[in-house]
């Protein structure tokens, strides 16, 4: 038998008070070896001091092609941005 | 939306952790909290930091979410489709926030489920704010500038509390709320320079919301128990008084620049301080909106148990949908 291992995601804290980012993927049998897999592949410089790791399989993603529905209809919403507001330059901290 | 810590000032706690610290533990997580490191969920804390955050962060979401009843009450009112537009994104971001509170309380191990019961048991507190009424369209004004007001200066220090996740959803929340306090403020600038009757209105909005907002910073400091540990642990970074001292010193101006009267006969600016002097406020009146005796009380918390009662069938319906589609997967 000759199977691939699996696909996993990795994400990093680069420090305590900052979210994980992603910063690419490593394959590797289990959950364990994919955590050692990414501390040798991404945290090599310091990089970070926490690690997550997901298979990549466990992610779903949205549909580029659904994009427009998804996403322009925030465009028109300026009313959500504090600088649609006119407040007259003398009245202050607001 | 905000709500400081609250508790029922008669509520007996129970302070005594199940077994004693590990000193040493408890040492190292002092000495990283007091270098203004921040804790992250797989981090060691003390069992009394873990419950004070899900108490604070459970409430604070609470208040969010309770926060949507008395503005919804007025989107099918506002007098304008600007308004409305308006009105209706801002409490949509009231959802949001209390959604990333509840995921980041999720992260100290309490259940949205439990949350959801405590608060509709009423064993739960949410900001004294919300038990009372929205009369006229000008209290969607107060509450915007007044309220969301009070809610920033309490946020924004929050932004840097010690429980990394708590204070990263804060990040996000004030960022999205900068503009709900201007769109109120704008409301009540219209109104205060539109005809008799609209700025009689404003005035008579802030004579009933001037005090209630000053009570959402909290007890006094001298009557807060809980605030010397939670400014030791860095949850909180200024003290109750302090904020509220803010809230007035920048409130004042902004009030008289459109020619409302602050409701307050002692309010009067001390050159000395730098800082304005005010009034007594009434905290009889706070403890009982805190034991449940607000105007509108027993109102808001039928509205969130009836929501949650009439979305049961959704919630079980959106599960049974997965059942069958696993199933019909898993016999393919």
């Amino acid at each position: 038998m000759n199977r691939e291992w699996p696909l996993w995601e990795v994400f990093v804290r680069a420090k305590n008070g900052l979210a994980h980012r992603h910063v690419g993927s490593v394959h590797a049998a289990d959950s364990r070896m994919a955590i050692e897999a990414a501390r040798d592949t991404y945290t090599r410089r310091m990089e970070g001091i926490s690690l997550w790791v997901v298979p990549s399989s466990a992610i779903t993603a949205s549909d580029p092609g659904e994009s427009d529905a998804l996403f322009a209809p925030a465009a028109d919403k300026v009313y959500r941005h504090p600088t649609f507001y006119s407040i007259p330059e003398h009245i202050k901290n607001i | 939306m905000y709500t400081t810590e609250l508790k029922d000032r008669n509520a007996k706690t129970t302070a005594v952790p199940a077994a004693p610290e590990d000193p040493e533990r408890l040492a190292a997580f002092e000495a990283r909290v007091a270098a203004d490191d921040f804790i992250e969920p797989k981090d060691w804390m003390p069992e009394a930091y873990r419950r004070t955050l899900i108490r604070q962060i459970s409430q604070h979401a609470h208040s969010e979410i309770v926060g949507m009843l008395p503005e919804g009450n007025w989107i099918t009112r506002a007098p304008s489709l600007r308004r409305k537009a308006v009105l209706l994104a801002k409490v949509q971001d009231e959802g949001g926030h209390g959604l990333y509170l509840y995921a980041a309380a999720e992260t100290l191990g309490t259940s949205r489920d439990e949350m959801i019961a405590a608060l509709h048991s009423g064993r739960a507190k949410y900001s004294t704010i919300f038990n009372y009424p929205t009369l006229t369209w000008a209290d969607i004004g107060a509450i915007g500038w007044l309220v969301d007001g009070a809610a920033i200066m309490n946020q924004v220090p929050l932004q840097r509390t010690s429980y990394g996740p708590y204070a990263r959803a804060m990040v996000r929340i004030c960022k999205e709320e900068s503009f709900h306090q201007r769109q109120g403020y704008e409301i009540m600038m219209a109104m205060a320079g539109g005809g008799p009757a609209q700025k009689r209105m404003a005035q008579d909005a802030l004579n009933r919301w001037w005090w209630p907002s000053l009570m959402m910073f909290g007890p006094p400091d001298d009557n807060s128990p809980n605030s010397a540990q939670s400014m030791r642990w860095r949850i909180k970074r200024d003290t109750n008084d302090q904020l509220r001292q803010k809230f007035v010193d920048v409130t004042v101006p902004q009030a008289e620049a459109i020619g409302l009267a602050v409701p307050d006969p002692a309010l009067e600016w001390n050159e000395e301080r730098g800082s304005y002097d005010f009034g007594e406020i009434d905290w009889e009146e706070f403890y009982a909106v805190v034991r449940g005796a607000g105007p509108v009380a027993k109102e808001r918390m039928n509205a969130r148990v009836q929501a949650w009662e009439d979305g049961a069938w959704v919630r079980e319906a959106a599960l049974a949908h997965e059942e069958k589609r696993s199933a019909r997967m898993a016999a393919e």
